[in-house]
């Protein structure tokens, strides 16, 4: 029963309930570091890291936190996780954090991670807290990378600065698609993401507020 | 128990211990971090300057290239070398109302500037100077664009042009990192005869028997804005308000030397 329920809190997050093509969250940062893959992969990791690290500590300490802070006490942890990716990657992958620039900081404000802490490590135990939390990071993993080969291949004519359609200032047939380096075409992405995904699994299609009726009114009323 | 958990004195003593725990894992990973970003960033800055004076290899020892560079202070009215600690920051002196001017007019939109700026001064094998390269930045359409500006030793040829810091639009003004582009610049000539600043980024590809060419740089299709943003903040850091009395000096200093060579300058 709880093996299966792990799997459920890992999986589901992924196709069935992702955070960004469901819950349409955390769509700031996608549109933001998905120009190339580097930048990409690099974001994921982070998100990944700092979810399942917030998710565990806050689902830690969860039965000791008063009601009126916990907001406060989740953004700290989440803060202080997300400083110290930071504070790695400058150290380590300094090319990588130049070009985040201020999205490995913006991480704090995803609101998928402040909304997981919240809506489920508030109420569950660490580890199977720490697994939804890797589960969706994973989830917003997919829908990055989907969103950042689309852009980098498009766009630049490559793929993790490998060269596979060579552009035609370099000398190649490929006319780069300018539009996919703009914040827009991530939107664009993210809708065909959404799409595809709802043509899959037609459950996700969400129902009509209202019906259109037909036009009754006939042109002789003018 | 819950009355307990909700009570005032429990809410400062979690806010407490959560702080404590947190600034703990924060300041040491900052601390015991400083000096590989530190290192990181130096080594960035080098690496941009080989980059700009056209040295840079891939895989090379950036450091021990870095030997043969000398970092000199230049003071920007008179173009004199000055004598600066070690551990002068010129970016950090533009904002010291002390250290610092208001620049008026601004075309390249930089609004102070430090009234001493480094250079480094490359030396070949012989010790003969072989690269001048001058700090430049000035805005482009989003951001400050920094860089370097690399000057063949007559103080006139352009060696090369390099950006290490900026954020234009990636593909479009973001081209301004792009070799092919930054290989246009190279044996431009700043200067006329007459000694007055001549090089343009123009619109468009610079026609090899158009006249001018020599001080003509092809612009940025897409990126009219950032193009002339590099034409603004070169036009202003090798004009009077720039490096250009220091230059002259330069470009005397050269052909006092080489009497003989009669290359028109």
């Amino acid at each position: 029963m709880a093996e299966a329920k792990v799997k459920d809190v890992l999986f589901r997050p992924i196709f069935n309930d992702n955070p960004i093509a469901l819950q349409i969250l955390g769509i700031c940062s996608a549109l933001a570091i998905t120009t190339t893959m580097q930048t990409t992969l690099t974001m994921c990791l982070a998100v990944i890291f700092v979810m399942t690290l917030s998710n565990f500590f806050i689902s830690a300490i969860r039965t000791h936190v008063p009601a009126n802070i916990r907001i406060i006490v989740q953004m700290t942890i989440i803060t202080s996780l997300v400083i110290v990716v930071d504070q790695f990657l400058q150290a380590y992958a300094y090319d990588i954090s130049r070009q985040l620039s201020v999205f490995v900081g913006l991480i704090i404000t995803n609101c998928i991670i402040l909304g997981r802490a919240e809506a489920f490590a508030m109420s569950n135990p660490p580890m199977l807290s720490a697994v939804d939390g890797f589960g969706n990071a994973l989830g917003y993993s997919i829908v990055l990378v989907f969103v950042g080969i689309c852009r980098e291949l498009f766009g630049s004519g490559t793929l993790m600065g490998v060269e596979i359609l060579r552009p035609i200032t370099e000398g190649g047939w490929y006319y780069t698609n300018g539009l996919m380096l703009l914040p827009p075409s991530a939107f664009f992405l993210i809708g065909a993401f959404i799409w595809m995904l709802r043509a899959w699994k037609t459950e996700q299609v969400e129902e009509q507020p209202f019906e259109i009726a037909p036009n009754t009114r006939t042109s002789e009323a003018f | 128990m819950a009355a307990h958990k909700e009570s005032i004195g429990n809410v400062l003593r979690v806010s407490f211990l959560v702080c404590l725990v947190c600034a703990v894992v924060v300041s040491t990973a900052s601390v015991a971090l400083r000096p590989a970003q530190h290192d990181n960033r130096m080594l960035y800055r080098q690496v941009n300057i080989l980059q700009a004076a056209g040295m840079y290899e891939r895989g090379m020892d950036v450091r021990a290239a870095f030997e043969a560079i000398e970092r000199r202070f230049v003071d920007i009215d008179t173009g004199e070398y000055v004598e600066m600690p070690d551990e002068y920051d010129q970016r950090r002196a533009a904002r010291d109302p002390g250290l610092s001017r208001t620049v008026s007019p601004d075309p390249a939109g930089i609004r102070r500037q430090a009234r001493v700026a480094e250079v480094f001064l490359a030396r070949d094998e012989d010790g003969n100077l072989s690269r001048i390269i001058l700090p430049v930045h000035g805005y482009g359409l989003w951001s400050t664009m920094y860089g370097f500006l690399a000057l063949e030793p007559d103080a006139n040829t352009v060696a090369g042009i390099g950006f290490f810091d900026h954020a234009e639009t990636p593909g479009l003004g973001g081209e301004i990192d792009n070799p092919r582009w930054q290989q246009n610049w190279q044996g431009k000539r700043l200067f006329d005869d007459d000694g007055e600043v001549a090089i343009r980024v123009v619109k468009g590809t610079v026609a090899d028997d158009a006249p001018d060419q020599e001080h003509r740089v092809d612009g940025l299709s897409g990126a009219t804005i950032t193009a002339n943003g590099v034409n603004h903040l070169v036009r202003f850091w090798v004009g009077e308000a720039g490096f250009r009395p220091y230059l002259e000096r330069i470009r005397d200093e050269y052909r006092g030397d080489d009497a003989a060579d009669t290359r028109a300058l």
